[in-house]
């Protein structure tokens, strides 16, 4: 095991990607993303690496179709508006197959909003920002140590499916400073012979594009691609239970949320109270089939987010409104407490305390 | 002063109320233009306890992302009823605001200048890294560094034994610099068990960030 080093996690996140072989980073500033550039601008020279800072956010979501095109592993951060102005670029990379990873640190909004941290992007992340019919494989890291673990895994997934990925973090996973052990396992290679890299006269031309003139063929293209996710939702969903075996009251909760909503099930079981917590890692695909059967054991469940309720929806369809599911939230860049979490469970659990 | 993420803030507040408990009056000063969380005033609840005055943008930790300097900081250079520690932030970029009161600073001739050092950030963890920020904050300040703050430390994860594999680093720095170890921070429930082992041990009380911990 590598020594351990004390990171930001914006900043591990972007010496993450560089070891993961990312090599063509786009970007533009913004609060509370701007380490990951930063870093980018200091270290990509050393690697042999390019670092652009765009004229904007969509010049550089466009660089970014153009690297991954050539079948380079690629990279762009934002945080929520910027993303916003990226997600046409998005689409494209999904209507073109393209790999390639997606950060956000998310802050309050919507519009302008404010820089501290929130997870209200989770709409736009998981029921898709930009338009058509596609998904983002979407991964949720609850410390800067899961951070690093899953900048390498998403560009496997990336990769391995020919889809962009994407990173979404928050304001304080980004801003805090944890220790981590930047452990690289052997990058794995991928075919790509698909790329646009010349075909130095001895193969046909390789054509990445979103453009589809028959729509017979536009909805075959979609078919394929669906299917493709429905392989992804089967095999690569990730999630961690705690403390769920006895539950009697299931917390769903992703990123900080869980950090905070874990010391709320500890001081919930102090109290007597069989508390639990199930957390999606993978946003898409959400963990549909664990909150399923918790739900055949559990009297109910409360979902924790830095936004008005949005993931709530996707847990009341995963348990198909079988059980009553109570929202706790917080939002515009505010963080609840334990207290106000414990003070819902205690609500839900029939306020005896 | 010092990489981001050193931890010059937690130590520049323990100082300050060091020097406080010392019967010096004492006033800190955010010089923090570049971070957006984890800001000097997350400190303000213990400075107010030792009777610290805090001097710092009222726009800090809050919604408004604008590099923004208190007219108040003109103190450090004005005020001499009280001793100034300085907490300016953010590598280079940070020491830039330090540099508007260089001037003055060294004409005064009567000041620290510490480099903050932790021995388990990634890119202080070898001596290049070191000399190399150490390098870039004094040509964006205009001020020469004249001391060393130990600050190794893994968060969290900090043992007794973290501080000691620190130490013949540090002196290798201080060596390579010409720059005395002012002090070595410690977390204050570890200061028992290192107290005479490490010179100019100082006690820390850690601001604690957030729930989520």
């Amino acid at each position: 095991m590598a020594d351990k080093v004390l990171m930001k996690g914006n900043e591990a996140l972007a010496e993450a990607a560089i070891m993961a072989g990312c090599k063509h980073y786009y970007g533009y500033p913004i609060t509370p993303q701007t380490e990951i550039a930063a870093y980018m601008a200091r270290r990509m020279p050393k690697v042999g690496g390019v670092f652009l800072q765009a004229e904007s956010e969509i010049a550089a979501i466009n660089m970014v179709i153009g690297s991954a095109a050539a079948g380079k592993r690629t990279m762009t951060s934002s945080s929520s508006p910027g993303i916003s102005l990226k997600s046409e670029g998005i689409s494209y990379l999904a209507g073109c197959d393209l790999p390639a990873l997606i950060v956000n640190v998310q802050r309050g909004g919507p519009g302008l909003g404010g820089i501290q941290p929130s997870q209200a992007d989770y709409f736009q992340a998981i029921k898709g920002g930009g338009h058509g019919d596609y998904k983002l494989i979407v991964l949720a890291p609850n410390s800067v140590q899961e951070t690093v673990d899953l900048t390498f895994k998403g560009f496997d997934l990336a990769d391995k499916y020919r889809m962009p990925v994407m990173l979404l973090s928050d304001g304080t996973i980004g801003q805090m400073m944890e220790p981590v052990s930047l452990n690289q396992s052997k990058n794995a290679t991928y075919d790509k012979s698909w790329a646009v890299t010349g075909t130095y006269g001895k193969r046909t031309k390789n054509i990445v594009n979103s453009l589809c003139l028959r729509p017979e063929e536009l909805e075959e293209w979609n078919k394929a691609r669906y299917e493709r996710y429905n392989k992804i939702a089967k095999e690569e969903t990730l999630y961690e239970e705690y403390l769920t075996e006895d539950a009697e009251i299931c917390i769903v909760a992703f990123g900080i949320a869980s950090r905070v909503s874990k010391n709320a099930v500890n001081a919930g079981r102090k109290l007597g109270i069989k508390a639990g917590m199930i957390r999606p890692i993978t946003l898409w695909p959400f963990p549909n089939e664990v909150l399923a059967q918790t739900a055949k054991r559990v009297k109910a469940f409360i979902s924790v987010e830095l936004s008005m309720g949005q993931m709530i929806d996707d847990v009341k369809l995963a348990i198909n409104c079988s059980r009553p599911v109570t929202l706790c939230s917080r939002s515009g860049g505010m963080i609840m407490s334990p207290e106000e979490i414990l003070q819902k469970i205690i609500e839900v659990d029939g306020g005896k305390q | 002063m010092g990489h981001y993420g050193s931890g010059k803030t937690n130590a520049a507040i323990n100082y300050a109320i060091l020097l406080k408990t010392k019967g010096i009056d004492t006033a800190i000063y955010d010089l923090d233009i570049v971070n957006p969380y984890f800001r000097t005033v997350d400190g303000k609840n213990l400075l107010d306890k030792y009777g610290v005055e805090l001097v710092a943008s009222k726009y800090a930790a809050t919604n408004v992302d604008v590099p923004a300097m208190e007219a108040g900081n003109y103190g450090i250079v004005d005020n001499r009823k009280k001793h100034a520690v300085v907490d300016v932030g953010g590598d280079d970029r940070g020491a830039l605001a330090l540099g508007r009161y260089a001037k003055d600073i060294i004409a005064e001739n009567n000041y620290d200048m510490l480099l903050v050092v932790n021995k388990y950030r990634f890119e202080t963890k070898d001596i290049d890294g070191v000399l190399n920020i150490k390098d870039e904050i004094e040509r964006a300040c205009n001020i020469k560094f004249n001391g060393i703050v130990n600050n190794s430390n893994l968060g969290n994860e900090t043992t007794a034994q973290t501080v000691l594999d620190s130490i013949a680093f540090i002196e290798e720095v201080s060596n390579k610099t010409g720059l005395k170890i002012k002090f070595t921070c410690i977390r204050e429930d570890l200061y028992h068990s290192l107290q005479g082992n490490i010179k100019n041990l100082m006690p820390m009380q850690i601001i604690k960030y957030g729930s989520w911990q």
